[in-house]
């Protein structure tokens, strides 16, 4: 079942949350993520996201699956855009839908920042005097990386 | 053997290229491919750490046992969602 989608046009929020819903829903969280005029005091002037596009669905896909067994919440909904965008333009869309209003704030709140250390997207942003692609999010450790945790270490040479 | 290696982010800008086919011995892992890129972009080497790795789209290990027509991507740390 397909949840997630990687959009290049902007993301239509409302006509997300009105096909997701349903009548047994008592709740609908929308988190919508904005792209920001300044980043670490410097003024931004556009960014541009590009992803490891079948990877990053799956992993969408995972999240999604993941939050409705955690939290119990009916569905979720996931939209990301990729390419340029503008400031103030929507680069993610996470919509929960539940009987209950506590599990998907739950889920919602989990979804981004599970999005944000896992799924392979980047942005490149833009200023007035460069460009630099953001210093992701550490990845979580149960992802290994070359100086992983203890058992994750490749084998010494 | 031969495997599809991709770069995204920062690493595409060092590398100079989004993806190549790479020629490795029988046996080869997911270490002996960043061994190459290393020696080969010495600027990778800073990096390295905060690295992850897939194999075939899903996350693994240094470890990881590579096979012929693999697609192994390094990933920096990822940016995606919205601003912190």
């Amino acid at each position: 079942m397909s949840r997630c989608v990687l959009v290049r046009e902007p993301i239509q929020t409302q006509a997300v949350v009105e096909t997701l819903t349903q009548p047994e829903d008592g709740a609908t969280i929308t988190f919508e993520g904005i792209v920001r005029n300044n980043s670490r005091g410097r003024q931004t002037q556009f960014l541009d996201y590009e992803a490891y596009e079948e990877m990053a669905l799956k992993q969408m896909e995972d999240l999604a699956a993941a939050a409705i067994a955690q939290f119990k919440v009916r569905d979720v909904r996931m939209v990301h855009r990729l390419g340029r965008l503008q400031i103030g333009e929507t680069s993610v869309l996470i919509v929960v839908a539940s009987a209950h209003r506590a599990p998907a704030y739950e889920a919602s709140r989990w979804l981004i920042d599970t999005l944000k250390r896992k799924v392979p997207i980047w942005k490149k942003e833009y200023f007035v005097d460069g460009a630099v692609w953001a210093d992701g999010e550490p990845f979580p450790d149960d992802i290994a990386r070359v100086q992983g945790s203890p058992s994750q270490q490749v084998a010494s040479k | 053997m031969r495997v599809q290696i991709l770069f995204f982010g920062v690493l595409k800008d060092l590398v100079g290229r989004a993806s190549e086919s790479l020629e490795l011995d029988e046996g080869a892992t997911v270490a002996d491919v960043l061994e190459h890129y290393e020696l080969r972009v010495p600027k990778l080497r800073g990096f390295m750490p905060s690295l992850a790795f897939s194999v075939n789209q899903h996350y693994t290990g240094p470890g990881a046992v590579l096979g012929d027509g693999d697609e192994v991507a390094l990933l920096p740390p990822v940016s995606g969602g919205t601003s912190r």
